[in-house]
């Protein structure tokens, strides 16, 4: 039984379904449960937290990566699958607290002072949630101050910056030196991203990482928070 | 169900109406005064007992009669032709049917070439760097044979956007000779396609074996009038205003037999026609509506397409300029004169001055494909793989082509905007500004796969270079490798028993020795 | 005078002014004398035949080719000068004839029989004749025995052979045959030209040269009369 639900949730992760009205990756699934609910009925069932997640939704994601890489599936369909990756990890949140099980790490991601492009930052939270780790979005036009603050605060292993204009990327830097100041700099991993950086720029700005785009940011943070965990 | 070909709803106009009737009565003139000289004696007699003023006015070695068309005898011929012309095929999906009225456009490929172009790929090593190697395509001439034509009907028949053929290849095989080239290019081309075919004539003598062969395909004489799967196009006119003896002549028995033919005129503007839009226009439309009133003369209700391929000479050579803007210009101002009568119009675009694949060729072959396309001939020769103005056909340049026609296919598609559809786009987007992200990409999903969405550029590759030529190449060997539906076994034993001539090779059911 | 003459002879050539009606490239000079009037005008000043051919004429044809290998002049250009030779050739031609001077040569074209594409061909008349050859056309679908009948009877220099299509080019090779079988092949110089041809197919039927256009053709004649001195 436990067995057949995980099964069920992975699957519906691949179809990107949520909840039971979304049509699926293939049609006519409307109507049957969603991530969320099949998320509810495991609870109910008294599966284990972690398990869920291993076995349903990290399964699932990790065929979705699969298809993507087979040029099967888009980014459309990966951020259905991580969307609905999401709202199962919102519903399971308050169940992993307290258990040794942790999310694999928190990130906060903005998009710095003077810049309010975000399409490329949401998705990048989208799919940074869909594998598992703790996202916090401050926004657009962050002030760096803010930044800061919110890194004191919440202790995040990774900050995730955005720009997408030649003009505000420059600010980037003064979020690095910033952290520099406030003595803050070597608690947190800087992944930077948007069309006008580069890894040169993040380089030369002192960053840890670049992403080229959604994946990329994923695979940067991922080899990065392995490479902590060695 | 018929092929639908692209429907330009509005098609682009470049002359007004007033010019349209200018250029109709400069034409007019030109019927009478200087009118046409004839040099087959047979049209000339048609044309005087159906009431044209006709006078000898040269015997001895080359007789020619001096031909005064009356305005009313053009109009009434330009009536009796059939406004809706259909243009059959082995399989009936796919099938052309053209009104004169309806700028429903046909892509076709087109036409006989001297030089066929092989593509090969080379290996290169950057001298200064020895482990730097580059691939890249060289391109080598040679005379056609009918085993190319038999691939380039191969792979034409597997381009999605090609609605019909023209043979693309003159075939120069030693064993090819006036009397057997006609049998032996039609046989190549039905052989090879299901699509509608059409070719010149070679040889009168030749007409009624071809004719034979695609009754023996259809099944018989009654079918082939039904659904027929072969045509011709004539050049009867030499510009300026002259009827050809040996064309017309055959131009005359084609009618007779009622099969679809092109009335074809080809004046080049600067050198057998006027270099300005207004004299080179009144002469060719003069020269296409005295072909057409011939063919109804001959046989009423003989399924025309009002045949115009206009060309600018070069200012260099004086050879034609089919990359030049002026070429399109002619071609779009014919396809109005065409739609003034509401006779289905026979265009031409895509044929380029660029003689191998690369920047020249595409520029060229998209701007004029583009535009003429968009004035809405019904049967577009476009000219698949044509480079060098019509002499050299490039097999890997066809493919190419073929990706620029899915997106000018793509573009003429209806917009799918209507209540319905702004009823529930306004849900999505109140739905979508109300969630924190405000995202739409949510939606792309149900839309992505179901063709709403145009394919991204086939040859594209990974971006940081250009690999169009290695891809296409890949895409052509694919298509070659894909099977095509030949003519059966019982029909073709049937055709190689009556027919003279067909090279044994062609017969694909001959056990190789 | 006379220089002043030859001079305004060689501006027209090059302005391509047959006549006084003529509009030259030059708009100020419509009006003026073109080469036809100067042509009489040089004779009436009794200007020496050779000094009217030289100086005004060939030399005003030699600017034009120049000017047309830096592409400051097209075909157009040429043909428009070449005419206004051509019409001041048949002016003199009675008094060369007279006086013994020769022309470059004699020079017969024809499009072979089975093709009425005749273009390219009366564009190499026109410019051979501006070049001073003495050209006789003998027009298109041309049958094989006419052709050998012309070479025999008035014996020029030079055979030139048009075809457009791919059909038409293996009658080029029917009329060399029939040359040769007629005793006269080696009597006349044979150029080939047209679309469908090729330096290959000259050598495959046994021509003397193949020729891409007019301008060649007369660097081809130049070199067959400058070997033959």
């Amino acid at each position: 039984m436990a067995e057949d639900i995980l099964k069920l949730i992975q699957e519906n992760v691949i179809q990107g379904r949520i909840t039971k009205d979304d049509e699926g990756f293939e049609e006519g699934m409307s109507g049957q449960p969603g991530v969320t609910e099949l998320i509810e009925m495991a609870l109910a069932q008294n599966i284990n937290a972690q398990d869920i997640i291993n076995n349903g939704l990290t399964k699932g994601m990790e065929i979705v990566g699969e298809k993507f890489e087979a040029k099967q599936y888009f980014i459309p369909d990966m951020l259905a699958s991580a969307q609905a990756v999401g709202a199962a990890m919102d519903i399971l949140e308050p169940h992993l607290a307290g258990t040794a099980a942790k999310a694999k790490g928190k990130i906060i991601v903005a998009t710095v002072k003077g810049d309010l492009h975000d399409i490329g930052k949401n998705i990048v939270s989208i799919l940074l949630r869909g594998a598992g780790y703790t996202v916090k979005d401050l926004g657009n036009d962050i002030d760096t101050s803010t930044i800061v603050e919110a890194v004191r605060e919440e202790k995040p292993q990774f900050l995730g910056l955005s720009a997408l204009l030649i003009s505000t990327m420059a600010n980037m830097a003064d979020v690095v030196q910033a952290l520099k100041d406030a003595g803050l700099r070597d608690k947190v991993k800087i992944i930077i991203g948007g069309a006008p950086v580069s890894e040169e720029f993040a380089k030369s700005i002192g960053a840890d990482g670049y992403g080229a785009d959604g994946f990329g940011a994923v695979r940067v943070v991922e080899s990065l928070f392995n490479a902590d965990a060695t | 169900m018929p092929r639908e070909g692209i429907l330009v709803r509005t098609p682009y106009e470049r002359i007004t109406d007033e010019q349209v009737q200018q250029i109709h009565h400069a034409s007019m003139e030109i019927l009478k005064d200087p009118g046409l000289i004839s040099f087959n004696k047979e049209a000339a007699e048609i044309f005087h007992g159906n009431g044209a003023d006709v006078t000898k006015v040269s015997s001895g070695d080359n007789p020619c009669w001096l031909v005064r068309i009356p305005e009313k005898l053009v109009l009434s011929a330009v009536d009796s032709t059939n406004k809706t012309v259909k243009l059959g095929a082995r399989n009936i999906e796919n099938i052309l049917v053209m009104k004169g009225d309806e700028p429903r456009v046909f892509f076709i490929t087109g036409s006989e070439t001297n030089t066929w172009l092989d593509v090969g790929f080379q290996t290169y090593v950057r001298k200064s760097e020895p482990a730097t190697e580059i691939r890249v395509p060289e391109f080598h001439p040679r005379r056609g044979t009918v085993a190319d034509l038999c691939k380039s009907a191969h792979v034409c028949e597997h381009l999605q956007t090609v609605d019909g053929y023209i043979r693309t290849v003159n075939i120069q095989d030693k064993d090819i000779t006036e009397d057997n080239k006609d049998v032996n290019k039609f046989f190549a081309s039905l052989n090879n396609t299901t699509k509608h075919v059409m070719s010149g004539l070679t040889s009168l003598k030749q007409l009624d074996n071809v004719v034979r062969m695609a009754e023996l395909i259809v099944g018989g004489k009654e079918q082939l009038k039904e659904n027929p799967i072969i045509s011709f196009i004539t050049c009867l006119v030499k510009s300026p205003l002259q009827f050809v003896e040996d064309t017309t002549d055959t131009f005359i028995e084609i009618c007779r037999r009622g099969l679809p033919v092109v009335v074809s005129s080809s004046p080049q503007a600067g050198t057998s026609a006027p270099i300005k839009e207004a004299g080179i226009m009144a002469q060719i439309n003069a020269e296409v509506l005295a072909g057409i009133t011939l063919s109804q003369m001959v046989n009423k209700g003989t399924p025309v397409l009002y045949g115009s391929v206009p060309v600018r000479a070069r200012m260099d050579t004086l050879g034609d300029s089919y990359g030049s803007v002026e070429t399109s210009q002619y071609n779009i101002d014919c396809v109005q004169m065409a739609r003034f009568y509401k006779i289905p119009n026979y265009s031409t675009s895509g044929v380029c001055d660029a003689k191998v694949p690369g920047q020249q060729s595409s520029i060229e072959r998209l701007f004029s494909d583009l535009v003429v396309t968009l004035s809405g001939p019904q049967f577009l020769h476009c000219a698949y793989g044509l480079l060098d103005c019509n002499a050299i056909f490039c097999l890997l340049q066809a493919v190419l082509d073929d990706a620029h026609f899915q997106m000018i296919k793509f573009l003429l598609k209806p917009a799918p905007i209507g209540e319905k559809e702004i009823a529930e786009t306004l849900k999505q987007i109140r739905e979508v500004v109300a969630t924190p992200d405000k995202m739409y990409i949510r939606y792309i999903r149900p839309v992505m796969r179901s063709g709403e969405i145009s394919s991204p550029y086939p040859f594209e590759g990974d971006l940081t270079s250009d690999n169009v030529f290695a891809m296409a190449y890949e895409r052509m060997n694919e298509l070659l490798a894909k099977p095509v539906e030949h003519i059966d076994s019982a029909t073709t034993s049937k055709i190689f028993q009556e027919i003279p001539g067909l090279l044994p090779r062609l017969n694909v059911y001959e056990e190789r020795r | 005078m006379s220089e002043d003459i030859i001079a305004a002879l060689k501006e027209n050539v090059i302005q391509g002014r047959k006549t006084i009606d003529d509009e030259g490239i030059d708009e100020a000079l419509s009006g003026k004398p073109g080469v036809v009037e100067l042509t009489r005008s040089a004779l009436d000043n009794n200007i020496p035949l050779e000094t009217i051919i030289n100086q005004g004429l060939t030399a005003g044809m030699q600017v034009v080719g120049d000017k047309f290998d830096t592409k400051e002049y097209f075909i157009p250009d040429m043909l428009a000068s070449a005419e206004a030779v051509g019409a001041a050739m048949e002016i003199l031609k009675p008094l060369l004839e007279a006086s013994n001077i020769e022309t470059k040569g004699k020079f017969v074209i024809a499009t072979v029989k089975g093709d009425i594409h005749d273009i390219g061909k009366n564009i190499v008349a026109i410019l051979l004749r501006g070049a001073g050859y003495e050209v006789d056309d003998l027009g298109t679908d041309v049958p094989t025995e006419k052709i050998v009948e012309v070479v025999m009877e008035s014996k020029p220099q030079f055979l030139g052979l048009s075809a457009l299509l791919t059909t038409t080019m293996l009658v080029m090779g029917e009329v060399v045959e029939a040359l040769k079988k007629s005793g006269i092949r080696d009597k006349v110089k044979v150029l080939i030209g047209g679309a469908a041809v090729s330096d290959e197919y000259a050598k495959e039927i046994g021509a003397d040269a193949y020729c891409t256009d007019a301008f060649h053709a007369i660097n081809v004649l130049d070199a067959f009369r400058e070997a033959r001195v």
